[in-house]
């Protein structure tokens, strides 16, 4: 596990996509106010028929899925053993920290009554029996959790930031704050000094953390899927079974592996940095053979219940069935080509159709296939997207500013430190 | 509330609001009400109350008097100025008629006169003598400078006991022999309390007599059916029937219509408002109800006798289900503008892929997109 299997990404942090993010990251957030002074109704659609939104069906259920980045990268690390993928683990932790921190977020836009959510933290007041306090808890302490997987590139950046900006604006302070250059500097050598005394340590024990990482999604990933049990009457039976928990956690390891693949090709083609294809196509030669468990799952499930009958009834559901479906078949058949799984594009390309077909598994299971009675109806309002796209944009807009100011991406190795403008030419190993 | 003095023991604040609301609900007047209930019942000018008895048992009194939770009583007693009630006064003799004969002329037209009993009527009613006067004389004389009349208990509303067959005394009601004077009949053996005490609050906190059925009795108590709010009406609904005492039915709780109960054509509150304070009735302690409340019923059918059924089943219509759209639905702008969005994200991936390289992409990674 060495940290030098990381580094920073040398590039300017304020180009135009992040303004257009920052544009974006600050409406949401301005809704978000707006939520919690003139109350929830003010933005959203939500109503009693249908009580989770937009809110709860992309940023907590299908956001933590696309957040399992993290968790499926450190089942293959260190679970497999398989450390020719650890470079790639970081950046697959800084997203996940990201999407699970916001699903934390959301939840709290969400919630009807915010002020009673201290409640969460007394354990006397904590209903043990019930699945969504296993999600909030497994959410929390997971944030914990990736914070603590995250912190070895925030230590190595306090050891090895060199401080000539933090002392000339100390300088420039200098005769209206009075802050000693020289004792500032002994504050930052503390700083350096402590950072490297932790991160040995820290190093040391990071491997609990980790299996702690990989147990906490285990747990409330299946949850997630639990949480719609109780909607037996509201669930259309082509989604309400007693699968769901299992369903949910094998649809989040493969879309875990696929937003990797996502993530990894997006970030080399707009960083400019050499595609990692060796780890790509080694990860996708695992999510076919995933989707096809669930796959075998969901078609099983819906022989033994005799409901399969409902697929081809070609109605609203079960267009919406197929489409998902399809999309997660047809992903998993182009990487079980060998020939496709070694070229970028076909990777982007069914990496792409099997997040968004899982990720449609996850909206027809809590908002599509969900009908709670007779005249309910519920699309979001726009602020409601706004507020999401907020979310997303601000997790964005953060990974692409970490990136840049912590080491996180793969090193670049024979060339440190590449300038943005001539991209490397060699490949990672 | 001033604490006063009680008899039994003193109402707290809370005790009084609370029986306040509950006679103001028993009544089915609005929530807002119970403030002038409490007002009317902390007034100062207490309305006299004579308190007659003639053929009867004290159950009425004693089931108003010896509740386990005195508030009702001592509410009663504290709000009215009972004058004269035989077994209450501390008098006796001629101490006592005088009492009586006082607040009969201090209070002539304003008293409220209440009647636990039944009245003998044959043979000049010799049957019931008090003070050398028999019942109908003294009934004759105290309603004559009433405002109203309440016969409490199934014996002075129609008779009771007395007046089943053969009724050896001829004994009658008192609207048998009162024809001049407003009467509320709260028949019961014994009555509820409850129905008593919202009678006389209503009565001192708007002036006039509650809503009457065409047997006297106030609707509030007594306008429906006690089977339709009976605990054991699913059981009746579902054909489970208890067939004898002390049977598996009997002991699992099922309807006791065909132990002879009386509820399907008995117009009481006694599955609503219940007795003791502790929330118990006959039906709910195994007992068939014995139509207590209808004259045609007590004492005139055998308590095993079963009554004939009109509606067997319950109601089949139910309160339409809402079928109005609920919740909003998609606006144009916001599906415009998604629809847009998820356009653009589709056609920028498409892009993305056009210009990702077909193979491992290791030897250039030459494209023009600028971050």
């Amino acid at each position: 596990m060495s940290h030098d299997d990381f580094q920073r990404h040398e590039a300017s942090i304020f180009t135009p996509a992040f303004f257009a993010l920052l544009l974006l990251t600050l409406i949401g957030f301005f809704l978000v106010a707006m939520r919690f002074v003139k109350g929830i109704g003010a933005v959203s659609n939500m109503s009693d028929g249908y009580p989770w939104g937009i809110w709860i069906t992309y940023d907590v259920a299908t956001g933590t899925a696309i957040a399992c980045g993290g968790y499926a990268m450190a089942i293959l690390v260190y679970i497999r053993n398989q450390m020719s993928y650890h470079p790639m683990i970081r950046s697959a932790v800084l997203t996940s920290l990201f999407g699970y921190g916001l699903a934390g977020f959301s939840v709290m836009v969400d919630v009807g009554r915010p002020w009673n959510a201290y409640n969460f933290f007394i354990p006397s007041k904590w209903q043990v029996n019930s699945a969504m306090f296993e999600v909030a808890l497994c959410v929390m302490a997971y944030t914990t959790v990736l914070l603590i997987e995250f912190l070895p590139a925030l230590l190595t950046r306090l050891e090895e930031a060199d401080s000539r900006s933090l002392r000339r604006l100390a300088d420039r302070l200098h005769r209206r704050i009075g802050v000693a250059p020289d004792r500032l500097m002994t504050r930052i050598e503390w700083a350096r000094a402590g950072a490297a005394w932790l991160r040995p340590r820290l190093d040391k024990v990071l491997i609990f953390i980790i299996v702690l990482g990989i147990t906490l999604p285990t747990m409330h990933q299946s949850s997630l899927g639990s949480l719609l049990l109780i909607a037996s009457t509201k669930l259309h039976p082509l989604w309400h079974t007693g699968f769901l928990p299992l369903l949910f956690l094998i649809n989040c390891v493969y879309i875990g592996y696929s937003i990797c693949i996502l993530e990894s090709v997006l970030s080399s083609y707009a960083f400019k940095r050499p595609f990692e294809t060796r780890e790509l196509t080694g990860l996708a030669a695992i999510i076919p053979w995933v989707t096809v468990i669930w796959l075998s799952v969901v078609v099983g499930d819906l022989l033994w219940r005799g409901q399969l009958g409902k697929v081809f009834a070609f109605d609203f559901y079960a267009g919406f069935f197929l489409l998902e479906i399809g999309l997660v078949a047809g992903g998993a058949f182009i990487l079980f080509s060998r020939a496709n799984r070694a070229s970028v594009r076909w990777l982007f390309v069914s990496a792409a159709m099997i997040v968004l077909g899982g990720a449609l598994y996850r909206f027809n299971v809590y908002l599509i296939g969900f009908n709670p009675g007779d005249g309910w109806r519920y699309f979001p309002s726009l602020a409601e997207f706004l507020i999401t796209v907020g979310i997303i944009a601000f997790e964005i807009l953060c990974y692409k500013v970490l990136v840049k100011v912590l080491p996180v991406l793969p090193r670049l190795h024979g060339r440190d430190h590449a300038p943005p403008a001539a991209p490397p030419l060699t490949q990672p190993h | 509330m001033k604490e006063r003095d009680g008899w039994g023991r003193e109402v707290s604040r809370r005790d009084f609001m609370r029986v306040c609301v509950t006679v103001s609900a028993a009544l089915g007047l609005p929530f807002g009400m119970a403030g002038r209930i409490a007002e009317a019942a902390m007034a100062d000018g207490r309305p006299a109350v004579i308190w007659l008895h003639f053929q009867e048992c004290t159950g009425c009194s004693e089931s108003l008097l010896r509740a386990s939770h005195p508030t009702v009583a001592t509410l009663l007693l504290e709000m009215i100025s009972l004058d004269y009630h035989e077994t209450l006064m501390a008098g006796a003799g001629h101490q006592a008629e005088a009492a009586l004969h006082a607040s009969m002329q201090g209070n002539k037209g304003k008293y409220l006169l209440v009647v636990e009993g039944a009245i003998p009527t044959r043979q000049d009613g010799i049957y019931c003598k008090v003070a050398g006067k028999t019942a109908l004389e003294s009934l004759q004389e105290a309603a004559a400078g009433a405002q109203a009349i309440i016969a409490i208990g199934s014996c002075a509303s129609f008779g009771g006991i007395q007046a089943a067959a053969p009724n050896p005394t001829g004994a009658v009601g008192v609207g048998d022999i009162i024809k001049d004077k407003p009467i509320v009949n709260l028949p019961g053996c014994p009555p509820n309390p409850y129905s008593l005490l919202s009678t006389i609050l209503y009565f001192t906190t708007f002036n006039k007599l509650p809503e009457l059925d065409a047997k006297g009795r106030p609707l509030f108590a007594y306008g429906r059916k006690l089977h339709e709010h009976c605990e054991r009406r699913p059981h009746f609904d579902a054909g489970r029937f208890a067939q004898a005492f002390g049977d598996e039915g009997h002991r699992q709780g099922y309807c006791l219509y065909k132990l002879g109960c009386k509820g399907p054509a008995t117009y009481a509150n006694c599955s609503v408002n219940r007795f003791n304070d502790i929330g118990v009735w006959p039906v709910s302690v195994g007992h068939p109800c014995i139509g207590c409340t209808e004259q045609a019923l007590l004492f005139n059918t055998a308590i095993a006798d079963k009554v004939q059924i009109h509606e067997p089943t319950p109601f089949d219509s139910y309160a339409p289900v809402d079928l109005k759209e609920k919740g909003k639905g998609p606006d144009p702008l916001t599906t415009g503008i998604v629809g847009l969005a998820a356009g653009t994200a589709l056609g920028a991936g498409a892009m993305v892929a056009r210009r990702l390289p077909v193979d491992s992409g290791t030897q250039e990674n030459d494209h023009g997109a600028a971050d």
